[in-house]
Protein backbone atom coordinates (compact mmCIF):
# COMPACT_ATOMS: atom_id res chain seq x y z
CA UNK A 1 0.00 0.00 0.00
CA UNK A 2 1.26 3.47 -0.56
CA UNK A 3 0.56 6.73 1.33
CA UNK A 4 -0.73 9.48 -0.75
CA UNK A 5 -1.88 12.83 0.58
CA UNK A 6 -3.72 14.55 -2.12
CA UNK A 7 -3.23 18.22 -2.53
CA UNK A 8 -6.87 19.43 -2.38
CA UNK A 9 -7.41 17.82 0.46
CA UNK A 10 -7.00 19.41 4.07
CA UNK A 11 -5.70 17.26 7.39
CA UNK A 12 -5.67 16.94 10.77
CA UNK A 13 -2.44 15.93 13.06
CA UNK A 14 -4.87 12.85 13.85
CA UNK A 15 -4.35 11.40 10.43
CA UNK A 16 -8.05 12.18 9.54
CA UNK A 17 -8.57 14.51 6.08
CA UNK A 18 -11.20 17.13 4.70
CA UNK A 19 -12.55 17.88 2.13
CA UNK A 20 -14.62 21.38 1.43
CA UNK A 21 -18.12 20.55 -0.17
CA UNK A 22 -20.95 22.27 -0.67
CA UNK A 23 -22.50 21.15 2.69
CA UNK A 24 -19.38 22.32 4.40
CA UNK A 25 -16.71 19.09 4.70
CA UNK A 26 -16.66 15.64 4.15
CA UNK A 27 -14.23 13.78 6.48
CA UNK A 28 -11.97 10.89 6.47
CA UNK A 29 -8.75 8.74 7.35
CA UNK A 30 -5.57 9.26 5.50
CA UNK A 31 -3.85 6.75 3.55
CA UNK A 32 -0.51 6.72 6.29
CA UNK A 33 -3.69 6.16 9.08
CA UNK A 34 -5.04 3.54 7.29
CA UNK A 35 -1.53 1.61 6.56
CA UNK A 36 -0.75 2.22 10.15
CA UNK A 37 -4.23 0.12 11.30
CA UNK A 38 -3.72 -2.75 8.37
CA UNK A 39 -7.54 -4.87 7.58
CA UNK A 40 -10.27 -2.63 9.03
CA UNK A 41 -12.86 -4.51 10.40
CA UNK A 42 -15.62 -2.34 11.83
CA UNK A 43 -16.53 1.32 11.92
CA UNK A 44 -18.80 2.88 14.25
CA UNK A 45 -19.83 6.32 13.37
CA UNK A 46 -21.81 7.29 17.07
CA UNK A 47 -23.37 10.01 15.83
CA UNK A 48 -26.24 11.09 14.10
CA UNK A 49 -27.48 13.81 11.50
CA UNK A 50 -28.11 16.70 13.10
CA UNK A 51 -25.53 16.72 16.39
CA UNK A 52 -23.39 18.85 17.20
CA UNK A 53 -19.57 18.62 17.75
CA UNK A 54 -16.86 20.67 19.53
CA UNK A 55 -13.35 19.99 17.59
CA UNK A 56 -11.77 17.49 18.61
CA UNK A 57 -14.73 15.38 20.19
CA UNK A 58 -14.87 11.86 19.07
CA UNK A 59 -17.38 11.00 16.53
CA UNK A 60 -16.98 7.26 16.40
CA UNK A 61 -14.11 4.07 16.58
CA UNK A 62 -12.33 2.19 13.87
CA UNK A 63 -11.22 -1.34 14.36
CA UNK A 64 -8.32 -3.06 12.57
CA UNK A 65 -8.00 -6.70 13.68
CA UNK A 66 -5.47 -5.49 16.23
CA UNK A 67 -5.88 -2.49 17.43
CA UNK A 68 -9.35 0.36 17.75
CA UNK A 69 -8.66 4.11 17.24
CA UNK A 70 -11.32 6.46 17.81
CA UNK A 71 -12.17 8.89 15.39
CA UNK A 72 -12.45 13.08 16.22
CA UNK A 73 -14.35 15.80 14.94
CA UNK A 74 -11.66 17.81 12.76
CA UNK A 75 -13.96 21.06 13.17
CA UNK A 76 -16.94 21.94 15.63
CA UNK A 77 -20.26 21.75 13.33
CA UNK A 78 -23.07 19.84 12.74
CA UNK A 79 -23.22 16.27 11.37
CA UNK A 80 -25.07 16.70 8.36
CA UNK A 81 -24.47 13.31 6.60
CA UNK A 82 -23.11 10.04 7.81
CA UNK A 83 -21.87 7.16 5.49
CA UNK A 84 -23.93 4.47 6.24
CA UNK A 85 -21.91 2.20 3.58
CA UNK A 86 -19.37 1.43 5.96
CA UNK A 87 -21.47 -0.76 8.25
CA UNK A 88 -21.46 -3.32 6.50
CA UNK A 89 -18.18 -2.68 4.06
CA UNK A 90 -15.23 -1.42 6.29
CA UNK A 91 -13.32 -3.09 3.81
CA UNK A 92 -14.04 0.44 1.86
CA UNK A 93 -11.36 1.93 4.41
CA UNK A 94 -9.05 -0.26 2.75
CA UNK A 95 -10.07 0.10 -0.64
CA UNK A 96 -10.69 4.04 -1.29
CA UNK A 97 -9.71 6.38 1.80
CA UNK A 98 -10.19 9.52 -0.04
CA UNK A 99 -13.17 8.43 -1.83
CA UNK A 100 -16.08 5.96 -1.21
CA UNK A 101 -14.71 5.56 2.20
CA UNK A 102 -15.52 9.31 3.51
CA UNK A 103 -17.17 9.23 7.00
CA UNK A 104 -19.11 12.38 7.85
CA UNK A 105 -20.28 15.39 6.51
CA UNK A 106 -19.69 18.49 8.73
CA UNK A 107 -20.98 21.97 8.38
CA UNK A 108 -18.07 23.67 10.72
CA UNK A 109 -20.13 26.16 13.19
CA UNK A 110 -17.44 28.58 14.05
CA UNK A 111 -13.75 29.25 11.86
CA UNK A 112 -11.59 26.06 13.65
CA UNK A 113 -11.33 24.61 9.89
CA UNK A 114 -8.94 27.30 9.27
CA UNK A 115 -6.84 25.65 11.68
CA UNK A 116 -6.19 22.73 9.45
CA UNK A 117 -3.36 21.49 7.86
CA UNK A 118 -1.90 21.64 4.32
CA UNK A 119 -0.73 19.04 2.12
CA UNK A 120 2.86 20.21 3.23
CA UNK A 121 2.14 20.52 6.44
CA UNK A 122 0.79 17.07 6.88
CA UNK A 123 3.42 15.44 5.14
CA UNK A 124 5.85 17.43 7.63
CA UNK A 125 3.89 15.76 10.46
CA UNK A 126 3.31 12.43 9.10
CA UNK A 127 7.18 12.26 8.51
CA UNK A 128 7.58 13.41 12.09
CA UNK A 129 5.78 10.55 13.25
CA UNK A 130 7.65 8.27 11.80
CA UNK B 1 11.87 0.92 29.06
CA UNK B 2 14.44 0.30 30.90
CA UNK B 3 16.32 -2.44 29.21
CA UNK B 4 16.91 -2.18 25.28
CA UNK B 5 14.47 -4.72 23.07
CA UNK B 6 16.06 -7.74 22.29
CA UNK B 7 16.61 -8.43 18.15
CA UNK B 8 15.91 -12.41 17.08
CA UNK B 9 18.81 -13.01 14.32
CA UNK B 10 16.46 -13.14 11.33
CA UNK B 11 15.63 -9.37 12.33
CA UNK B 12 16.88 -7.87 9.04
CA UNK B 13 14.84 -10.32 6.99
CA UNK B 14 11.99 -9.01 8.94
CA UNK B 15 13.16 -5.22 7.87
CA UNK B 16 13.63 -6.58 4.18
CA UNK B 17 10.28 -7.86 4.23
CA UNK B 18 8.71 -4.96 5.04
CA UNK B 19 7.57 -6.25 8.23
CA UNK B 20 6.37 -3.51 10.59
CA UNK B 21 8.54 -4.35 14.17
CA UNK B 22 7.26 -3.46 17.58
CA UNK B 23 7.92 -4.46 20.79
CA UNK B 24 7.11 -7.62 22.24
CA UNK B 25 8.11 -9.73 25.60
CA UNK B 26 11.83 -7.89 25.66
CA UNK B 27 11.91 -8.52 21.84
CA UNK B 28 11.25 -5.87 18.44
CA UNK B 29 9.09 -8.50 16.22
CA UNK B 30 7.46 -8.27 13.08
CA UNK B 31 3.45 -7.63 14.21
CA UNK B 32 2.41 -7.70 10.16
CA UNK B 33 3.90 -7.82 6.50
CA UNK B 34 1.25 -6.94 4.04
CA UNK B 35 -1.12 -7.23 6.09
CA UNK B 36 -2.39 -9.15 9.32
CA UNK B 37 -5.81 -11.06 7.07
CA UNK B 38 -3.64 -11.87 4.39
CA UNK B 39 -1.12 -13.84 6.22
CA UNK B 40 -3.80 -15.76 8.16
CA UNK B 41 -5.60 -16.86 4.63
CA UNK B 42 -2.00 -18.36 3.50
CA UNK B 43 -1.59 -20.23 6.35
CA UNK B 44 -4.95 -21.71 6.35
CA UNK B 45 -4.64 -22.29 2.75
CA UNK B 46 -1.07 -22.52 1.89
CA UNK B 47 1.57 -21.97 4.51
CA UNK B 48 3.27 -19.28 6.64
CA UNK B 49 6.59 -18.38 8.03
CA UNK B 50 6.67 -17.16 11.67
CA UNK B 51 9.88 -16.43 13.71
CA UNK B 52 9.56 -17.66 16.77
CA UNK B 53 12.63 -17.07 18.24
CA UNK B 54 11.73 -15.20 21.13
CA UNK B 55 10.54 -18.08 22.95
CA UNK B 56 12.64 -19.84 25.77
CA UNK B 57 14.56 -23.34 25.29
CA UNK B 58 15.39 -24.51 28.27
CA UNK B 59 17.05 -28.05 28.72
CA UNK B 60 16.97 -30.16 31.73
CA UNK B 61 19.20 -33.34 32.07
CA UNK B 62 20.53 -36.61 34.24
CA UNK B 63 19.33 -39.32 35.21
CA UNK B 64 16.74 -37.89 37.69
CA UNK B 65 15.51 -35.57 34.76
CA UNK B 66 12.13 -37.40 33.84
CA UNK B 67 10.83 -37.03 37.44
CA UNK B 68 12.05 -33.39 38.27
CA UNK B 69 10.24 -32.27 34.81
CA UNK B 70 7.47 -34.51 35.65
CA UNK B 71 7.22 -32.79 39.15
CA UNK B 72 7.05 -29.08 37.54
CA UNK B 73 4.60 -30.02 35.14
CA UNK B 74 1.17 -31.02 34.94
CA UNK B 75 0.96 -33.39 32.39
CA UNK B 76 3.00 -36.52 32.63
CA UNK B 77 6.55 -36.80 30.84
CA UNK B 78 6.79 -39.91 32.20
CA UNK B 79 4.65 -41.64 29.38
CA UNK B 80 6.73 -39.83 26.22
CA UNK B 81 9.24 -41.76 24.01
CA UNK B 82 12.16 -40.60 22.83
CA UNK B 83 11.17 -38.20 19.65
CA UNK B 84 7.83 -37.32 21.51
CA UNK B 85 6.41 -34.41 22.80
CA UNK B 86 3.22 -32.95 24.71
CA UNK B 87 1.20 -29.44 25.68
CA UNK B 88 1.63 -29.15 29.37
CA UNK B 89 1.28 -26.45 32.09
CA UNK B 90 3.59 -25.47 34.52
CA UNK B 91 1.65 -24.35 37.96
CA UNK B 92 2.94 -23.07 41.26
CA UNK B 93 1.40 -24.48 45.14
CA UNK B 94 -1.83 -22.88 44.62
CA UNK B 95 -2.66 -24.23 41.41
CA UNK B 96 -2.46 -21.28 39.33
CA UNK B 97 -0.68 -21.04 35.83
CA UNK B 98 2.66 -20.04 36.15
CA UNK B 99 3.10 -20.99 32.00
CA UNK B 100 2.41 -23.36 29.55
CA UNK B 101 4.92 -25.42 27.60
CA UNK B 102 5.44 -28.04 25.38
CA UNK B 103 8.30 -30.50 26.83
CA UNK B 104 10.34 -33.02 24.46
CA UNK B 105 12.17 -35.56 25.60
CA UNK B 106 15.23 -35.66 23.13
CA UNK B 107 16.54 -38.49 25.24
CA UNK B 108 15.65 -40.70 27.61
CA UNK B 109 17.37 -38.74 30.67
CA UNK B 110 17.26 -35.32 28.55
CA UNK B 111 14.35 -32.37 28.05
CA UNK B 112 13.83 -29.63 25.74
CA UNK B 113 11.35 -27.54 27.30
CA UNK B 114 9.71 -24.82 25.44
CA UNK B 115 8.03 -21.60 27.48
CA UNK B 116 6.82 -18.09 26.39
CA UNK B 117 9.30 -15.62 25.79
CA UNK B 118 7.57 -13.28 28.52
CA UNK B 119 8.15 -16.06 31.11
CA UNK B 120 11.90 -17.50 30.10
CA UNK B 121 13.18 -15.25 33.42
CA UNK B 122 10.34 -16.70 35.88
CA UNK B 123 10.33 -20.70 34.33
CA UNK B 124 14.26 -20.83 34.16
CA UNK B 125 14.43 -19.85 37.26
CA UNK B 126 12.08 -22.60 38.90
CA UNK B 127 13.31 -25.30 36.60
CA UNK B 128 16.74 -24.38 38.17
CA UNK B 129 16.34 -24.14 41.56
CA UNK B 130 14.41 -28.15 41.07
CA UNK B 131 17.44 -29.20 39.59
CA UNK B 132 19.86 -28.07 41.93
CA UNK B 133 21.95 -31.27 43.01
CA UNK B 134 19.36 -33.36 40.64
CA UNK B 135 19.91 -32.80 37.06
CA UNK B 136 21.98 -30.40 34.75
CA UNK B 137 19.80 -27.72 33.69
CA UNK B 138 20.55 -25.35 30.96
CA UNK B 139 18.91 -22.12 29.84
CA UNK B 140 19.60 -22.69 25.65
CA UNK B 141 17.29 -19.65 24.90
CA UNK B 142 20.43 -17.73 23.33
CA UNK B 143 21.83 -19.81 21.10
CA UNK B 144 18.55 -21.75 20.10
CA UNK B 145 16.43 -20.34 17.02
CA UNK B 146 13.25 -21.11 16.34
CA UNK B 147 10.99 -21.18 13.21
CA UNK B 148 7.52 -22.24 12.70
CA UNK B 149 6.87 -23.22 9.26
CA UNK B 150 2.69 -24.17 9.50
CA UNK B 151 -0.49 -24.69 7.08
CA UNK B 152 -1.86 -27.37 4.44
CA UNK B 153 1.50 -26.92 1.99
CA UNK B 154 4.16 -27.21 4.99
CA UNK B 155 5.83 -30.17 4.10
CA UNK B 156 5.50 -29.51 -0.14
CA UNK B 157 7.52 -26.86 1.18
CA UNK B 158 10.12 -29.00 2.86
CA UNK B 159 9.90 -31.53 0.19
CA UNK B 160 11.86 -28.72 -1.49
CA UNK B 161 14.40 -28.59 0.71
CA UNK B 162 16.25 -31.71 0.50
CA UNK B 163 15.83 -35.03 0.54
CA UNK B 164 15.99 -35.43 4.39
CA UNK B 165 13.55 -32.54 5.10
CA UNK B 166 11.01 -34.06 2.29
CA UNK B 167 10.79 -37.11 4.66
CA UNK B 168 9.73 -35.21 7.71
CA UNK B 169 6.26 -35.96 5.79
CA UNK B 170 6.10 -39.08 7.60
CA UNK B 171 6.63 -36.89 11.36
CA UNK B 172 3.75 -37.82 13.56
CA UNK B 173 1.80 -35.17 15.42
CA UNK B 174 3.69 -34.01 18.57
CA UNK B 175 7.01 -36.05 17.59
CA UNK B 176 10.14 -34.51 16.46
CA UNK B 177 13.39 -35.72 15.01
CA UNK B 178 16.87 -34.01 13.99
CA UNK B 179 16.79 -33.43 10.01
CA UNK B 180 18.91 -31.47 7.41
CA UNK B 181 16.55 -28.40 5.72
CA UNK B 182 18.13 -26.61 3.33
CA UNK B 183 21.68 -28.00 4.36
CA UNK B 184 21.31 -27.00 8.05
CA UNK B 185 21.27 -29.05 10.80
CA UNK B 186 17.97 -28.90 12.51
CA UNK B 187 15.51 -30.18 14.81
CA UNK B 188 12.08 -30.66 13.39
CA UNK B 189 8.78 -31.09 15.55
CA UNK B 190 5.58 -31.77 14.16
CA UNK B 191 3.87 -28.99 16.40
CA UNK B 192 2.29 -25.47 15.98
CA UNK B 193 0.34 -22.67 16.68
CA UNK B 194 -2.59 -21.93 14.25
CA UNK B 195 -4.48 -25.00 13.97
CA UNK B 196 -2.63 -26.03 11.02
CA UNK B 197 -0.45 -28.62 10.24
CA UNK B 198 3.27 -27.98 10.20
CA UNK B 199 6.83 -27.99 11.94
CA UNK B 200 8.35 -26.09 14.49
CA UNK B 201 12.40 -25.60 13.56
CA UNK B 202 14.93 -25.45 16.10
CA UNK B 203 17.99 -24.96 14.72
CA UNK B 204 21.48 -22.66 15.81
CA UNK B 205 21.04 -19.10 16.34
CA UNK B 206 23.85 -18.31 13.47
CA UNK B 207 21.64 -20.58 11.01
CA UNK B 208 18.38 -19.15 11.29
CA UNK B 209 18.42 -15.99 8.83
CA UNK B 210 19.52 -18.82 6.33
CA UNK B 211 17.20 -21.34 7.34
CA UNK B 212 14.67 -18.04 7.03
CA UNK B 213 15.72 -16.98 3.59
CA UNK B 214 15.96 -20.82 2.34
CA UNK B 215 12.29 -21.45 2.97
CA UNK B 216 11.00 -17.80 1.50
CA UNK B 217 12.44 -18.75 -1.41
CA UNK B 218 11.48 -22.49 -1.49
CA UNK B 219 8.07 -21.43 -0.72
CA UNK B 220 7.44 -18.02 -2.03
CA UNK B 221 5.82 -20.43 -5.27
CA UNK B 222 3.91 -22.24 -3.21
CA UNK B 223 1.93 -19.69 -1.48
CA UNK B 224 4.07 -19.39 1.21
CA UNK B 225 4.44 -15.80 3.12
CA UNK B 226 6.02 -14.57 6.10
CA UNK B 227 3.48 -14.05 9.05
CA UNK B 228 3.65 -11.69 11.66
CA UNK B 229 2.28 -12.22 16.11
CA UNK B 230 -0.69 -10.45 14.40
CA UNK B 231 -1.52 -13.11 12.03
CA UNK B 232 -0.09 -15.39 15.08
CA UNK B 233 -2.75 -14.52 17.52
CA UNK B 234 -5.89 -14.60 14.98
CA UNK B 235 -5.19 -17.97 13.89
CA UNK B 236 -4.34 -19.30 17.54
CA UNK B 237 -7.98 -18.01 18.39
CA UNK B 238 -9.74 -19.56 15.93
CA UNK B 239 -8.05 -23.12 16.92
CA UNK B 240 -8.79 -21.55 20.46
CA UNK B 241 -5.22 -22.32 21.92
CA UNK B 242 -4.56 -20.70 24.78
CA UNK B 243 -2.62 -17.20 25.25
CA UNK B 244 -0.52 -16.89 27.67
CA UNK B 245 -1.04 -13.02 29.81
CA UNK B 246 -4.32 -13.22 28.04
CA UNK B 247 -6.11 -16.31 28.61
CA UNK B 248 -4.16 -18.00 31.55
CA UNK B 249 -1.95 -16.31 33.85
CA UNK B 250 -1.26 -16.61 37.70
CA UNK B 251 -4.81 -15.86 38.46
CA UNK B 252 -6.38 -18.64 36.44
CA UNK B 253 -5.73 -22.44 37.10
CA UNK B 254 -5.54 -24.91 34.41
CA UNK B 255 -9.17 -26.19 35.13
CA UNK B 256 -11.09 -23.75 34.38
CA UNK B 257 -8.98 -22.37 32.01
CA UNK B 258 -10.36 -25.69 30.25
CA UNK B 259 -6.90 -27.37 30.28
CA UNK B 260 -7.79 -30.07 32.69
CA UNK B 261 -6.76 -32.74 30.28
CA UNK B 262 -2.83 -31.34 30.54
CA UNK B 263 -3.46 -32.04 34.50
CA UNK B 264 -2.83 -35.72 35.28
CA UNK B 265 -3.42 -36.29 39.02
CA UNK B 266 -2.93 -40.14 38.69
CA UNK B 267 0.74 -39.29 37.29
CA UNK B 268 2.07 -38.77 41.55
CA UNK B 269 2.41 -35.75 43.60
CA UNK B 270 3.63 -32.06 40.93
CA UNK B 271 3.59 -28.85 42.15
CA UNK B 272 0.31 -27.40 42.51
CA UNK B 273 -1.51 -31.06 43.08
CA UNK B 274 -3.32 -30.39 46.56
CA UNK B 275 -4.54 -26.85 45.19
CA UNK B 276 -5.87 -28.49 41.70
CA UNK B 277 -7.39 -31.60 43.80
CA UNK B 278 -9.44 -28.88 45.93
CA UNK B 279 -10.21 -27.20 43.13
CA UNK B 280 -11.55 -30.31 41.18
CA UNK B 281 -13.50 -31.21 44.60
CA UNK B 282 -15.83 -28.19 44.74
CA UNK B 283 -17.98 -27.21 41.75
CA UNK B 284 -16.25 -24.42 39.61
CA UNK B 285 -17.14 -20.76 40.16
CA UNK B 286 -16.37 -20.36 36.67
CA UNK B 287 -14.86 -20.77 32.99
CA UNK B 288 -13.77 -20.37 29.86
CA UNK B 289 -15.72 -19.76 26.97
CA UNK B 290 -15.53 -19.27 23.03
CA UNK B 291 -17.78 -17.08 22.06
CA UNK B 292 -19.65 -15.16 19.06
CA UNK B 293 -20.41 -11.80 18.57
CA UNK B 294 -24.03 -11.38 17.82
CA UNK B 295 -24.22 -7.59 17.08
CA UNK B 296 -21.57 -5.69 15.46
CA UNK B 297 -18.67 -4.98 17.56
CA UNK B 298 -15.17 -6.72 18.41
CA UNK B 299 -14.50 -7.86 21.60
CA UNK B 300 -11.00 -7.26 22.89
CA UNK B 301 -8.96 -8.41 25.87
CA UNK B 302 -9.68 -7.13 29.15
CA UNK B 303 -13.17 -5.86 27.85
CA UNK B 304 -16.16 -6.45 30.68
CA UNK B 305 -18.99 -9.05 30.01
CA UNK B 306 -21.91 -8.50 31.28
CA UNK B 307 -25.68 -9.96 31.93
CA UNK B 308 -29.23 -8.52 30.53
CA UNK B 309 -29.35 -5.74 33.37
CA UNK B 310 -25.81 -4.25 32.62
CA UNK B 311 -24.18 -6.71 35.63
CA UNK B 312 -20.57 -7.23 35.19
CA UNK B 313 -20.27 -11.24 35.21
CA UNK B 314 -16.86 -11.60 33.84
CA UNK B 315 -14.00 -10.69 31.36
CA UNK B 316 -13.15 -11.21 27.89
CA UNK B 317 -9.67 -12.57 27.51
CA UNK B 318 -9.08 -12.61 23.98
CA UNK B 319 -10.82 -10.96 21.02
CA UNK B 320 -10.72 -10.62 17.55
CA UNK B 321 -12.39 -10.93 14.01
CA UNK B 322 -12.06 -14.49 12.93
CA UNK B 323 -10.81 -14.08 9.01
CA UNK B 324 -11.49 -17.55 8.63
CA UNK B 325 -14.51 -18.55 10.62
CA UNK B 326 -15.85 -15.20 9.15
CA UNK B 327 -17.00 -13.97 12.76
CA UNK B 328 -16.08 -11.80 15.33
CA UNK B 329 -14.58 -14.37 18.27
CA UNK B 330 -13.63 -14.02 21.75
CA UNK B 331 -12.54 -15.92 25.05
CA UNK B 332 -13.49 -15.32 28.25
CA UNK B 333 -14.33 -16.44 31.80
CA UNK B 334 -18.14 -16.41 32.68
CA UNK B 335 -19.45 -18.21 35.97
CA UNK B 336 -20.30 -21.65 35.54
CA UNK B 337 -23.94 -21.73 35.34
CA UNK B 338 -23.62 -19.32 32.65
CA UNK B 339 -21.08 -21.05 30.36
CA UNK B 340 -23.41 -23.22 28.42
CA UNK B 341 -23.52 -23.00 24.31
CA UNK B 342 -26.06 -20.87 23.56
CA UNK B 343 -26.34 -18.66 26.69
CA UNK B 344 -26.36 -15.20 25.44
CA UNK B 345 -24.58 -11.97 27.12
CA UNK B 346 -22.98 -9.17 26.62
CA UNK B 347 -19.35 -7.17 25.77
CA UNK B 348 -18.96 -4.06 27.24
CA UNK B 349 -17.14 -3.05 24.20
CA UNK B 350 -15.87 0.71 25.15
CA UNK B 351 -19.16 1.57 26.93
CA UNK B 352 -21.30 -0.24 24.48
CA UNK B 353 -23.13 -3.70 25.39
CA UNK B 354 -22.97 -5.84 22.47
CA UNK B 355 -24.41 -9.09 22.28
CA UNK B 356 -22.49 -12.22 22.16
CA UNK B 357 -23.23 -15.73 22.63
CA UNK B 358 -21.60 -18.88 24.14
CA UNK B 359 -20.50 -21.40 21.07
CA UNK B 360 -18.79 -24.67 20.98
CA UNK B 361 -14.87 -24.04 20.60
CA UNK B 362 -12.64 -24.53 18.71
CA UNK B 363 -14.16 -21.81 16.08
CA UNK B 364 -12.33 -23.78 13.19
CA UNK B 365 -11.18 -27.29 13.12
CA UNK B 366 -8.73 -28.53 9.92
CA UNK B 367 -10.59 -30.85 7.91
Amino acid sequence: MSTTFPADLKYTKDHEWTKKTDAGLLVGITSFAVEQLGDITLVSLDVKVGDTLAAGKAFGTIESVKTLSDLYAPVAGKIVRINTDLTDKPELVNEDCYGKAWMIEIAPSDASAEGLLDVAAYKAHVDASG
Amino acid sequence: MTEALRRTPIHEAHVRLGGRIVPFAGWEMPVQYKGIVDEHVAVRTAAGLFDVCHMGELEMGGEHAASVVNYLVTNDVSRLGVGQALYTCCCNEQGVILDDLIVYRAADQRFLIVCNASNREKISTVFAKAAENHCEFKDLSDETALIALQGPKAFDVLALAGKDAASLVELKSFHFRDAVVANIKCTVARTGYTGEDGVEIFCAWKDAAALWDHLIELGGPLGLKPCGLGARDTLRLEARLSLYGNDIDETTNPIEAGLGWVVKMDKGDFVGRDAIEKIKASPLPRKIVGFEMVGRGIARHGYPLRDASGKEIGVCTSGSPGPTVGKSIGLGYLPTELSAVGTTFFVDCRGKNIEAVVVKTPFYKRK
